[in-house]
């Protein structure tokens, strides 16, 4: 029951520390959160880039994307990154906002302290129109026409 | 005053035009066996419409213009102004048939800037994108690079006769050899073989930064047609700032800035003239305004502590700089950034670099720094006649592909174009401060937006008025023209209406 109790006051208080941020609100406010711990949530996109004994992660909220850089052991298994074909895996970061970040050339980013995924991704469904199929036939059929009536007319020209 | 358009002007206009539309549309193969090989199935049908509608306008419009000879002067440069209105319309489809935006008018505000290598997007999700549109989006910046009809002239060999007044129309005057269709080739030979180095050079950079073969393969070819062209489109949303890599920043800055160098120059470099680089007028201008605006920029970031050192200073200061100037557009940074933490003084000299822009004939857009050296030598031939005596003669030499006299129709001809520029760049500021932004990100895009340049404070939005759309398109057209073949179009225009019918 204590645990219990104190896991609680633990959970707020580490809400209260690391305030859920977006990719607008870190530029907007970009040089009074330098350096803050701060926690954001968005979809991976592309794919994670290893260097070394870390990787570089893009995630996506609606505000835009940001860089997390993170070690290569603290990262959880990603299955989808958004793509055309996927949505990607919904993942939260809590870490270190830099502004500016001397050690890595100004990008704006967060240094990631933990990493979890909060959402699986899935593929996407393709759907096929089949009046955009029937369109795209009936256009293909006119250019031809048309193709070979201007080839005809051409020939008739040069031959006047 | 134009003399009145008869039918023939007009049908010969509809011919070429005719085959310029048929050059996009069999341009949507590429695109179209992309999503063939990637199995993105909505997306091949979505460019088998494309496809169609493109050879059925454009075969529609040579049939109509079917055997109508040579076109003369004023023929080149309206077909070069409708030919680049009608490729906006057609290249479009696809765009709008993917989902990925909110209206048609976004839909050609990004053909537009793809052609004019602008740079700037209305895309939705870019970040999801298919692999096929992608494709499109970047094959379409490469094109306009080179040019449209230099594309038509070079491989519709049929269009090739008295084909130099489309080619100028297009805001191309070098002739690298007498014949024209042998200058849309060679233009065309360099731009492929640099596309071959490019990309090969971005994908060993691409999987060097921990991206996966396949897409760093993809990356690279895309990357590389948008830095050739100084386009400045990227497949994503955060534009180069999601490689989070100095090398990828550093080969991308080599391909920008060679693609910024007039085609002449990569012609007389490959001829093995390699001093001709340190002599050319263009290339003393370009890295005169370079130094001095890189300068004035940094001593403006360095005032406010913008960056913590060096490297910063150069992965976004010079960076953006270098960027703006060759009129490519490419960005490590997020848009806001510029105006929340550069300072007035860093963002002007930013908006300078992007009026004065790359070199003639190249794939680079603003000023030109031709024009802008030949001006610099003009008021320096003004200065030295008021200090000496009146009966003095003096003759002002630059060197351009050799030695040549400064002459008065050239300085007039600087001028008048720079001044065009201006011209529009205070328009589209105009249209931008009365629909509610600040001058300064008003001035900062419509410097962009003229100098076909891409790189945003984020006025360019899907949200933005449909007015500042239509004016951004039409500066990007008129910018990317070089206002000959916009004013002739404009002209013919009137022309036709003024009195009342045709011949």
């Amino acid at each position: 029951m204590r645990s219990g109790v104190l896991f609680l006051l633990l959970a707020l208080a580490s809400t209260c520390l690391f305030g859920q941020v977006g990719t607008a609100e870190l530029i907007s406010k970009a040089r009074q959160l330098d350096g803050q711990e701060v926690e954001f949530v968005g979809e991976a996109i592309g794919e994670s880039m290893r260097r070394g004994d870390y990787v570089w992660l893009n995630l996506l909220e609606s505000g835009g994307a940001i860089g997390i850089w993170a070690k290569r052991a603290d990262m959880p298994a990603i299955r989808f990154f958004g793509s055309a074909a996927a949505r990607g895996d919904t993942l939260r970061v809590r870490g270190v906002f830099h502004r500016s970040c001397p050690q890595h050339g100004g990008d704006l980013d967060i240094h990631a302290a933990a990493l979890e995924v909060v959402a699986r991704g899935e593929l996407k469904q393709e759907t096929l129109h089949a009046g955009r199929m029937a369109l795209a036939a009936g256009l293909l059929l006119a250019a031809a026409a048309v193709f070979l009536s201007w080839r005809a007319k051409q020939k008739a020209k040069d031959r006047a | 005053m134009l003399a009145k358009p008869r039918l023939r002007d007009l049908k010969l206009i509809c011919s070429y035009t005719g085959k310029v539309l048929i050059g996009v549309g069999l341009l949507m193969a590429l695109p179209l066996l992309t999503a063939l090989a990637f199995r993105e199935w909505a997306a091949f049908v979505d460019f088998l419409v494309g496809l169609g509608a493109a050879l059925l306008a454009g075969c529609a419009l040579a049939w109509l213009g079917v055997g109508e000879g040579r076109p003369s002067w004023i023929h080149g440069m309206v077909t070069a102004g409708i030919s680049w209105l009608a490729a906006m319309g057609v290249a479009a489809v696809p765009y709008w048939l993917s989902g990925h935006y909110l209206s048609y008018l976004d839909c050609m505000f990004d053909v537009m800037s793809g052609l004019t290598t602008t740079g700037l997007t209305l895309i939705q999700d870019l970040d999801h994108v298919s692999v096929s549109l992608n494709t499109w989006r970047h094959l379409l910046t490469f094109v306009g690079g080179q040019g449209i009809i230099v594309l038509a002239l070079a491989f519709l060999s049929s269009a090739a006769g008295g084909g130099y007044p489309l080619y100028v129309g297009e805001a191309k005057d070098e002739k690298l050899f007498p014949s024209v269709l042998h200058t849309a080739k060679t233009i065309w030979k360099i731009s492929l073989v640099y596309l071959a180095v490019g990309t090969v050079a971005l994908w060993v950079a691409g999987m060097a930064i921990g991206i996966s073969p396949l897409r760093a393969l993809l990356h690279g070819l895309w990357v590389y047609m948008a830095a050739w062209s100084t386009g400045g489109f990227a497949p994503m949303s955060q534009n180069i700032l999601y490689y989070h890599s100095l090398g990828y920043e550093v080969v991308t800055l080599l391909f920008f800035v060679s693609g910024s160098f007039n085609f002449a120059l990569h012609h007389a470099v490959w001829r093995g003239e390699r001093k001709e680089v340190f002599r050319n007028i263009e290339t003393v201008s370009f890295a005169g305004s370079l130094a001095a605006l890189t300068l004035i920029a940094s001593w403006g970031l360095m005032r406010l502590g913008v960056y913590p050192g060096a490297v910063a200073l150069f992965r976004k200061g010079f960076y953006q700089l270098i960027s703006g100037h060759t009129t490519t557009g490419f960005m490590t940074l997020y848009a806001r950034q510029l105006v929340l933490e550069w300072g007035d003084v860093a963002l002007l000299a930013m908006i300078l670099a992007m009026l004065l822009g790359g070199s003639a004939c190249s794939t680079a857009g603003g000023f030109k720094a031709l024009r802008v050296g030949i001006l610099f030598k003009a008021i320096g031939q003004e200065t030295r006649r008021l200090l000496k005596p009146g009966s003095a003669v003096f003759a002002q030499r630059f060197h351009y592909l050799g030695s040549r006299i400064l002459g008065e129709a050239q300085v007039r001809s600087a001028a008048l174009v720079v001044l065009m520029y201006l011209v529009i760049f205070a328009l589209a500021t105009l249209v931008g401060s009365l629909c509610g932004y600040p001058l300064l990100e008003s001035a900062f895009e419509a410097a962009s937006v003229s100098g076909n340049v891409g790189l945003s404070v984020g006025v360019t939005a899907a949200s933005m008025p449909a007015v500042l759309k239509a004016t951004y398109i039409f500066n990007m057209w008129a910018g990317r023209l070089e206002f000959m073949a916009v004013l002739a179009t404009f002209g013919f225009i009137a022309a036709a209406v003024r009195r009342k019918g045709l011949a």
